[in-house]
């Protein structure tokens, strides 16, 4: 196994009276796009501000590309590409104009124009930042973080806030740098992000990595492979007689009907539509998709990432 | 080729001057405003004009002879109604018995002064000779007029305002924006960052100084009797002084609003008692310690002393102390305080 790009053991941290972070332990290898997947408050930004030197920690060991922050950030601030999560640049000043103050800050990296080009906003070259779209913005503070050519790369909430086309564009680009090597290391609230970007994720919940894997490891973990909806008008289901049909794993009451966590579809269907017969219920809605990591938190927490 | 970052962060606080016109007019045309409105409505008047009222013809006539003079002849309903509004400050009218009444208020230094010339021009009308001829040589000053006393005290004025403002304002609205932090996680030494204000204020305090100063000197006269290597000596001082109190509110602020807060209170006493606009002696004695501490009012007295009696800085040691003072506590206090954050 190579040596770790960034590993974090047992680290700590308390705010006054709210524990942030709670023995951590994280390790991110060369070339792989790791995620720190959790709900707000979980602990994504302490942990990540910990790893970029920016936050004492209370207690723990963290180690960036084999270096301590000890003894040397000098050449860790050289080598790390930081984006914060809602950082305004200053709003006067124009795109151009802001890489090139961020790129006189670094040794070595592409030009300012260079890594405008990297993140594709040669077109708003001079165009000021307040004038930006929220996508924009959100491009030009990773091209901020690409100035110095670094080694690994932290991006905490990159798209949060945005559109979806907004999203999208960014998840290109950063599909893009994991094409191009490098090591990233980025925090989401959004289940489906993670899952698109990430080799590696971590789940974490109150200041903890409560599971750890590839997506398909961890959602595989759960012995769940897809989630039924079914919807039976105003008629109330009678839950413990699904719950005891074949492939179930568990079953939830929702808004005018059930939900299903099952491994296998095709021979549970079928038993779906017979017990609903059966309990003389009507059928309005059946909707079926493949577990997600929202469903992995679920199953582990007993909550949803967005109102946790 | 890179360029350095200090160069970068000088052309980052160039850039966001320019491109705020607000600050480009609170800085330059503001004061330039004020001098030019305070120094035409407290412009030189030709001492000694007075203006009264008399209710008689006769009166009339033979105080116009006198040219120190502005008669008007009114009714003496209007004369009473003219002196109540300030525009004349006496009345002269016949008595009863022939005599000339003069109504005025004897606590008013002019009216007392015009009191004298009325009863002067009514005396040589009725055929008074002065009995030892006197003549006049007169000398009229440049330094001791009211816009004399303004330019100084607008410069001092314009150093708190822009090393104060530019300054607080700047660094709270990045340490806000979260970009302060932003500039710590990367490799540039951070007292680049505060260094680059400093720069800042020396490019532009010539400007800052040199317009109002200009202005002064050139419409309206006001004199230049010291040396000018130490009036500028005298700016800088101003200007770092007022920039480590700037740098000491911005240390912690979060907020515009907190930090306007807290600089409003600093300014605010400065303005009235530091003798900007009047004298600082003004203020009773107790106060005057306290007043004489406050950096601006060293500042002011010293600009004024350099200015306008060509006094030396070895004479004006104790305001040199005052400043050197400051300035330092408030630098060290600012450094001990700062957050990067
Ligand atoms: N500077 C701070 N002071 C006090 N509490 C904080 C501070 N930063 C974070 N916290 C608290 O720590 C917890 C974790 O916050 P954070 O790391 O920002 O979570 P996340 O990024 O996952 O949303 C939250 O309860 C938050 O309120
Ligand atoms: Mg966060």
């Amino acid at each position: 196994m190579p040596p770790a790009a960034l590993r974090v053991s047992n680290l700590k941290k308390t705010y006054k009276d709210v524990v942030a972070v709670n023995g951590l332990d994280l390790e991110v290898f060369p070339g792989e796009c790791f995620g720190l997947l959790g709900p707000n408050g979980a602990g994504k930004t302490t942990t990540i501000e910990i790893c970029e030197g920016l936050t004492e920690p209370d207690s723990g060991i963290v180690e960036v590309l084999g270096l301590r922050w000890e003894t040397d950030s000098k050449e860790l601030r050289e080598r790390l590409g930081i984006q914060l999560q809602e950082t305004q640049l200053s709003d006067k000043i124009t795109v151009l104009e802001t890489l090139q103050l961020f790129r006189s800050f670094f040794r070595q990296g592409p030009s300012a124009e260079d890594a405008m080009g990297l993140v594709q906003l040669q077109e708003k070259r001079d165009a000021r930042v307040g004038n930006l779209s929220g996508g924009q913005k959100q491009r030009l503070a990773l091209a901020c973080a690409l100035v110095g050519n670094p080694d690994l790369l932290f991006l905490d909430e990159p798209t949060t806030g945005l559109d979806p086309q907004a999203r999208r564009q960014l998840w290109d680009l950063i599909t893009q740098f994991k094409k191009d090597g490098r090591t990233i290391l980025l925090t989401t609230h959004y289940m489906d992000e993670a899952q698109q970007l990430c080799e590696r994720v971590a789940i974490v919940d109150h200041g903890k990595a409560i599971a750890r894997g590839t997506p398909r490891e961890l959602i595989t973990s759960i012995g769940v492979e897809h989630v039924i909806e079914v919807s039976t008008g105003s008629g109330a289901v009678d839950l413990e007689r699904f719950r005891s049909l074949p492939g179930v794993r568990s079953v939830d009451r929702i808004e005018g009907g059930a939900q299903l966590q099952v491994s296998e579809l095709h021979s549970t269907v079928p038993a779906i539509l017979a017990e609903l017969t059966h309990q003389n219920l009507p059928l309005t809605e059946l909707r079926t998709h493949s577990a997600t990591l929202e469903d992995v938190f679920v199953a582990l927490t007993g909550r949803h990432l967005r109102d946790a | 080729m890179r360029s350095h970052p200090l160069f970068q962060l000088i052309l980052l606080r160039y850039r966001e001057f320019i491109r705020e016109p607000e600050a480009l007019f609170w800085n330059f045309a503001f004061p330039l405003l004020l001098v030019a409105g305070l120094g035409i409505a407290f412009r030189e008047q030709p001492p000694d004009i007075a203006r009264v009222a008399v209710v008689t013809p006769q009166l009339a006539q033979s105080l116009r002879q006198d040219k120190q003079l502005v008669v008007d002849e009114l009714s003496a309903e209007a004369a009473l109604a003219a002196l109540r509004a300030g525009k004349v400050t006496l009345i002269a009218e016949p008595g009863p018995s022939g005599e000339v009444v003069y109504r005025y208020d004897d606590t008013n230094p002019d009216a007392r002064a015009a009191r004298m010339l009325v009863d002067r021009a009514v005396q040589v009308a009725a055929g008074q000779t002065d009995p030892v001829v006197s003549t006049n040589a007169l000398v009229r000053e440049p330094g001791s007029r009211y816009i004399d006393f303004l330019v100084p005290g607008m410069i001092g004025m314009g150093l708190m305002n822009s090393g104060m403002w530019g300054l607080v304002f700047s660094i709270v609205d990045t340490r806000r924006r979260r970009l302060l932090k932003r500039i710590v996680a990367t490799p540039m030494p951070r007292h680049y960052y505060l260094l680059s204000f400093l720069c800042w204020r020396l490019i532009l305090l010539p400007l800052e100084v040199g317009i109002p100063l200009g202005f002064g000197v050139l419409v309206f006269g006001v004199p230049l009797r010291g040396s000018l290597l130490e009036l500028a000596v005298w700016c800088l001082l101003g200007a770092f002084t007022f920039g480590s109190i700037g740098l000491l509110i911005a240390s912690r602020a979060k907020t515009i609003e907190g930090a306007s807060g807290i600089m409003n209170l600093v300014q605010l006493p400065m303005w009235i008692v530091s003798g900007v606009f009047f004298s600082a002696d003004r203020f009773p004695a107790f106060a005057q310690p306290f007043i004489q501490a406050l950096p601006l009012t060293a500042l002011n007295a010293a600009l004024r002393a350099n200015m306008l009696r060509g006094e030396s800085m070895l004479q004006m040691k104790q305001q040199a102390a005052a400043l050197s003072v400051c300035l330092l506590v408030s630098f060290l206090a600012a450094l001990k305080l700062f957050r990067w954050r």
